[in-house]
């Protein structure tokens, strides 16, 4: 990826590789329609087609959509609705946020006084550190999710530790990660953050195997996709979980899922997160918010609700390319939590699209043009 | 940010909606005015050319850097009065004079063969040459009674479009 942050470059061979063709999902009339007959001034001149998609853009597109967060509506806009909303925010901020602190605080202390002295006592015996480090992971994020009264509904079989494969699920918040790994203690691979939460991630995340990846590091895909089948053949490594949108969207959308995932030659679980916006919008917006703040945000709402789906694992099918079968693993996942799929990459975020696509259009256009002058 | 009608008042409302004659329902400005805030991301009361490319479809257009020329650095009541060209209720002569500033890149109220050239190429990149441009260009407009000196004015386009309007609309989405 040759983008850096704050400063949008077109960015070519890795977004054309990663997605089947956009033309396929996007509603346009074709970019110019098809008139017959003899050339006129009168086509040549008009742009109206181009004109209003480009305005049709403007004015609403599926890509934004997909990071939109919906601030929560306003209900209490009556005279007693108020003081009850009142309560309701001294009871959420002065009772239940300190008692999540606290609890916090405690599973903190617990986990940092036994995992410390694992990590240095046991160095030589491996596998009884790694099964105890992972009931100790397992146990601060069941801590974290508790600060948030989190209330979770797992259905469908637990996760289990086996060769040759690989968890996917939809991406809406870092929370996502600490959710899923309650029940089962994950590998993931993850972007590094700055800040407490890449110490955590260099300290404590290290023991359960995680991989690191940076967005910006154009090299960085082929060391990432080599970490990733080495961890996969791996028998005593933790399973590992992918989140191939690379990018959180706002739990309404799935964005393109990267094929890096689909190409490790093993079985993908697909696995399909959805929260209850009735209770906390728990999409991250990283441009908006930091982690910091989200959490807070989090722990003085009233509760955090969510269901999580453990789907059928896959594997790809003869004659099947990995981006059709990234494809048909989003067409599940979406199905499942409820999410529209939208055709663009995640990391448009971060960069323009190639020039691809509009090299198609004028292909197009010039196209129609040459073959109606030939009409004559 | 965000924030939606509790900004807009009535009269603001109605301001906005006489500055594009009307063209907008009221319901339609108040989206306009969400969707602006949405793309105008510190507030700042413009949308600057970045915030415009950050949306990939309007990026992938081959017309985007000309018409980024059109609306860098619109305040609202101006954002809406552009895309007033593009509501059900425009007429004929409000979408082609749109289509006349699109072309007419210098403001001085003349088209003239380099300056449909220009949108020619943009429109074909590389998959014409530019004399299979300059070909096509000089024959349609010698049909139309036109000569490669010829200056088109608004009145020409009009003409030229006759009674068919183009079809421009773009559908504004209300919740």
């Amino acid at each position: 990826m040759s983008s850096t942050a704050g400063k949008l470059v077109t960015s070519r061979s890795e977004l054309e590789l990663d997605h089947p063709n956009i033309e396929d999902y996007l509603p346009s009339g074709s970019s110019i329609n098809e008139p017959r007959g003899k050339l006129r001034l009168r086509d040549l001149l008009d742009i109206s087609p181009t004109l209003t998609e480009a305005a049709g853009a403007i004015v609403d597109d599926s890509f934004t959509r997909c990071f939109k967060s919906n601030p929560p509506e306003p209900w209490n806009w009556n005279i007693y609705l108020f003081p009850l909303w009142c309560c309701g925010v001294v009871v959420r901020y002065c009772l239940l946020f300190p008692l999540r602190c606290i609890t916090l605080a405690f599973g903190w202390i617990i986990f940092l006084s036994a995992f410390i002295p694992l990590h240095s006592l046991l160095k030589g015996q491996d596998r009884l550190r790694k099964k105890i480090e992972r009931v100790l992971v397992e146990m601060i994020c069941s801590f974290f999710v508790a600060s948030w009264t989190g209330v979770v509904r797992y259905h469908g079989p637990r996760p289990s530790i086996r060769p040759k494969q690989v968890y996917v699920a939809n991406h809406t918040s870092m929370i996502d990660f600490i959710v899923l790994e309650q029940m089962t203690a994950f590998a993931v691979i993850m972007q590094k953050h700055p800040g407490w939460v890449g110490l955590l991630q260099s300290t404590i995340l290290e023991s359960v195997g995680c991989i690191w990846f940076n967005r910006s590091e154009a090299k960085d895909r082929e060391i990432v996709a080599r970490k990733l089948r080495d961890h996969v053949l791996g028998t005593d490594n933790n399973p590992l979980l992918i989140f191939p949108e690379g990018t959180c969207v706002n739990n309404n959308y799935t964005v393109m899922f990267k094929k890096g995932a689909f190409e490790l030659d093993c079985t993908v679980c697909p696995i399909a997160i959805k929260y209850n916006k009735i209770f906390v919008d728990a999409f991250w917006n990283s441009r908006k918010q930091s982690f910091t703040m989200h959490l807070l945000q989090l722990m003085t709402s009233w509760a955090v609700v969510c269901e999580v789906w453990y789907l059928e694992p896959q594997t790809i099918r003869p004659g099947e390319t990995a981006i059709e079968f990234a494809e048909r693993v989003r067409g599940m996942i979406s199905h499942r939590a409820g999410l529209k799929k939208v055709p663009w990459d995640g990391y448009l975020k971060y960069s323009r699209p190639s020039s691809k696509h509009s090299e198609r259009k004028q292909q197009s256009f010039a196209e129609s043009i040459l073959a109606r002058l030939e009409d004559k | 940010m965000g924030n939606t009608s509790s900004m807009l008042t009535q009269y603001d409302i109605e301001e906005v909606q006489s500055h594009c004659q009307d063209l907008f329902e009221q319901q339609e400005i108040l989206s306009l005015y969400q969707r602006f805030c949405q793309l105008d991301r510190n507030a700042k009361g413009f949308i600057s050319s970045d915030e415009f490319l950050s949306v990939p479809e309007f990026a992938m257009n081959p017309l985007s850097l000309r018409l980024l020329k059109m609306v860098d650095g619109l305040n609202f009541k101006d954002f809406v009065a552009f895309l007033s060209a593009f509501s059900a209720k425009a007429s004929l002569k409000q979408k082609v004079k749109l289509i006349f500033q699109v072309y007419d890149s210098d403001c001085n109220g003349k088209v003239s063969f380099k300056d449909i050239m220009e949108v020619l190429r943009d429109l074909s990149g590389s998959f014409m040459s530019d004399e299979q441009r300059e070909r096509v260009l000089s024959q349609v407009l010698k049909e139309a009674g036109y000569t490669n000196d010829s200056f088109l004015t608004l009145e020409d386009f009009i003409k030229v479009f006759g009674s068919c309007k183009p079809e421009m609309d773009v559908e504004i989405p209300v919740d």
